[in-house]
């Protein structure tokens, strides 16, 4: 009898599912049974196990609101841009920027899930609608904007590739690298560049790539590489982790341009302009000098209308973005202005002190720019 | 329903259980090729709005990335392609010396397991625990870091003969093909067909006889001899000896060939976790064949290694050859954590490919196929041996 009842069970299901692959779930099955109809519910889940499609093309803001969090993509081995720490929590510039996102959408800054990521997973996990939105000290380049589904929104971060060596072993240039074996992240533009740069001026040299930084930097501390190289800052980050930070030296050149900054998916604009203008808030608000211990006193004084319009007493640009009226007010109150989180991170009081440069406003001789919030 | 015997009734076609049965094998095809295409038709869906449809053009586009080890020519001007070319020349060339290493280890740890030895039985007793009992994972990469890592520096390289053990790897004295090698193989390739001509004359003679010469001695031995003889022949040797030697200065060992500290790791890894299994496989394929066949073949005077490699292993290989395949399987699909210490296998390489091009569905496709290829071919070859050493009945 059993095996009956299964059979029975079987053809149902199938009669549902072609009906349902045909039909593409819109109409309901053509057989007025009501045996069947009540089957197709349960068949349906095979059929809605993608559920990376509708994350695809469709409201990426909408999905986060329903969850009630945003999922960012990051770095956890890189200090003072994204890294785990040792009680479990996340800090770095990186983290305060999705931190920003959350402030910026739900005025709640800790409404962010985590999702570390090697370089090698970071853009996969992106396609498939794992993470909403990758700030994880990604390089903008033309293939990755294009052929890789990916969108960069603003450049947070100006870096350059650099190398570190040690000390003792008395290497000054690039041609001191000759016939030397450089350790390498996977997936990365340093490994790009790295081939570019070395076949161009003819130095000959092996690579030893690996997936995370902690291999990386690892098999170079073990003395299996004479260099290592990433980003400049990724450098000076990691040489902080090392066991003796004072043997190891990076050399002056820099061999590439890295803008960094937070991707999102194709196909979603909205989404999109949310992620840039948190950026550009930050950007703006240090430009204004409204920080996150003064901004309570400027919003209620302040006459400046641009100001205003930022911080939601005057127009309606968060609503534009499809956001409440005070999301710059968030971002600025909870997490603070670029100089804020730059100097949390990164800045002279740190160990992962990195010099501004380039990475200050346009009005400091910087390349820092926002455009208007109007 | 012509066929039902007229006393029985006709039952209606749903309770008839042929009926059903065919009904059944259509429903399990149809679910399962509905399921796939609900899968693909997604797929493709969420790739076009991602604007990456499926092809395989890229392959054809500069990598643009280096490998540090390779066995054909690669730059970084090559394409996607010979990219993954060299992944899966490295997979092999791992793979290969894996099972040839863990096949010899594997038959002396089976074999010493039942040695009346106290000692060697129980060595090779811990040894088989210890090994298949540690992921193979976690002792890659101990045997990486702890180990090969740990070697002193270039400079400083420890000597054993003309090999030498550094963080660089370890070198061994290699040969330089010359101008004479090409002609080298084709005398080498002469050599091998008189060796089988040799065997199948020999093999002949012995079935007119009836007394079987020893085919597995003279024929290799035609084969070495001529060899040798070529060697000497040639106006110039065909490989040119090179030995490693310490640098002055730089960041290498000069001369020899330099086996990198990741493919040592991994090939002694490998190598050391499934000869512990072979081990086992061996040790139950020897126990499998009747203790009679043994004294049978002592009270006829066979001595100990006769009666092992004429009575008993050929008995034992027809135990032993189907689970052996399967850690020949299990040795080329475990290369693949490679990715964990650095050393560019295809799983490697096919990473490295993906975060370059997006083009992940169609590389995993690639990647799954390549394994599925390696798979199937040592099987056919393994189901092939194991036809021919099967017990012949009548």
């Amino acid at each position: 009898m059993q095996r009956k009842w299964l059979a029975i069970f079987a053809v149902l299901m199938v009669f549902s599912l072609v009906a349902t692959a045909c039909s593409g779930g819109a109409s309901p099955a053509p057989s007025g049974e009501k045996v069947v109809e009540t089957v197709i519910v349960t068949v349906e889940v095979p059929a809605e196990g993608g559920e990376a499609a509708p994350a695809m093309g469709a409201n990426t803001l909408q999905t986060v609101k329903d969850r009630g969090k945003v999922v960012c993509g990051v770095n956890s081995s890189v200090p003072g841009f994204g890294f785990l720490n040792e009680d479990g929590s996340f800090s770095g510039f990186d983290i305060d920027f999705c931190k920003a996102l959350a402030a910026a959408i739900f005025g709640d800054p800790t409404k962010v899930e985590y999702r570390p990521l090697t370089a090698k997973e970071r853009f996969t996990a992106l396609q498939t609608g794992e993470i909403d939105v990758l700030i994880r000290n990604t390089t903008w380049t033309l293939t990755r904007d294009t052929e890789l589904g990916a969108n960069f929104t603003a450049t947070t971060f100006y870096d350059g590739q650099g190398f570190i060596v040690r000390k003792e072993s008395g290497i000054k240039t690039l041609e001191d690298l000759n016939g030397a074996t450089i350790c390498v992240g996977a997936g990365t533009t340093t490994e790009l560049n790295l081939a570019d740069t070395f076949a161009a001026r003819g130095i000959d040299y092996t690579p030893l790539v690996f997936e995370t930084a902690d291999e990386t930097t690892g098999a170079y501390e073990e003395g299996r590489c004479d260099a290592y190289t990433t980003d400049k800052s990724g450098l000076v980050a990691r040489r902080t982790v090392m066991a003796n930070p004072d043997d190891h030296v990076i050399l002056d050149e820099t061999i590439s341009k890295e803008p960094l900054g937070p991707v999102v998916r194709h196909g979603d604009d909205q989404w999109y302009d949310i992620v840039q203008w948190t950026v550009y808030a930050t950007f703006t608000a240090e430009e204004f000098g409204i920080t996150s211990a003064n901004v309570d006193d400027i919003k209620a004084s302040t006459e400046n209308p641009s100001v205003k319009k930022m911080l939601g007493l005057e127009g309606d640009m968060g609503q534009k973005l499809g956001l409440s009226n005070d999301w710059a007010y968030n971002i600025i109150k909870y997490v603070g202005n670029y100089a804020e989180i730059y100097n949390r991170n990164l800045g002279p009081d740190t160990p992962t002190y990195i010099p501004r440069g380039l990475n200050s406003l346009y009005t400091d001789g910087g390349i820092l720019y926002a455009p208007p919030i109007r | 329903m012509s066929a039902h015997a007229p006393e029985q009734p006709d039952i209606p076609f749903w309770r008839d259980e042929r009926y059903l049965n065919i009904l059944a094998q259509i429903l399990v095809f149809a679910i399962v090729a509905g399921i796939l295409y609900s899968l693909w038709y997604n797929m493709n869906r969420s790739l076009e709005a991602l604007g990456l449809p499926l092809s395989l053009k890229f392959l054809k586009i500069t990598a643009s990335f280096d490998i540090g080890e390779k066995l054909i020519s690669y730059t970084r001007e090559d394409t996607y392609l010979r990219a993954y070319l060299v992944g899966v020349l490295n997979t092999i060339q791992v793979s290969v010396l894996g099972i040839i290493f863990a096949s010899i280890l594997g038959i002396i740890v089976g074999v010493s397991r039942l040695s009346t030895n106290w000692i060697v039985s129980r060595l090779a007793g811990a040894y088989v625990e210890l090994f298949r009992n540690i992921p193979l994972l976690v002792f890659l990469i101990f045997w990486y870091q702890g180990l090969f890592l740990k070697f002193p520096d270039v400079r400083d390289a420890l000597r054993l003969g003309d090999i030498y053990f550094s963080k660089r790897g370890v070198a061994f004295p290699w040969g330089i093909p010359t101008e004479t090698f090409q002609a080298y193989l084709y005398i080498l390739g002469f050599g091998l067909i008189a060796a089988i001509i040799v065997g199948v004359v020999l093999h002949k003679q012995g079935e007119k006889t009836g007394r079987m010469p020893l085919i597995g001695f003279w024929s290799p031995l035609t084969w070495i001899v001529i060899g040798i003889i070529g060697w000497f022949v040639l106006p110039q040797a065909p490989l040119s000896p090179t030995i490693p030697q310490l640098p002055e200065k730089g960041f290498n060992i000069i001369g020899g060939r330099v086996f990198s500290p990741e493919f040592m790791a991994l090939l002694s890894g490998l190598v050391l976790y499934t000869a512990a299994f072979i081990g086992e496989v061996v040790r139950a394929g020897i126990q499998a064949v009747s203790k009679g066949q043994t004294e049978a073949a002592r009270a006829l005077g066979l001595n100990g290694f006769q009666t092992l490699r004429l009575i008993v292993f050929p008995q034992a290989l027809r135990v032993i050859v189907p689970p052996l395949t399967s850690q020949y399987l299990n040795l080329t699909k475990n290369s693949s954590l490679a990715i964990a210490i650095g050393y560019p296998d295809i799983v490697h390489v096919y990473g490295t490919i993906i975060n370059q091009s997006g083009r992940a569905v169609e590389m995993t496709a690639i990647m799954m196929a390549t394994y599925l290829t390696f798979s199937l071919l040592t099987s056919a070859f393994m189901n092939w041996y194991n036809k021919r050493i099967r017990l012949v009945e009548r």
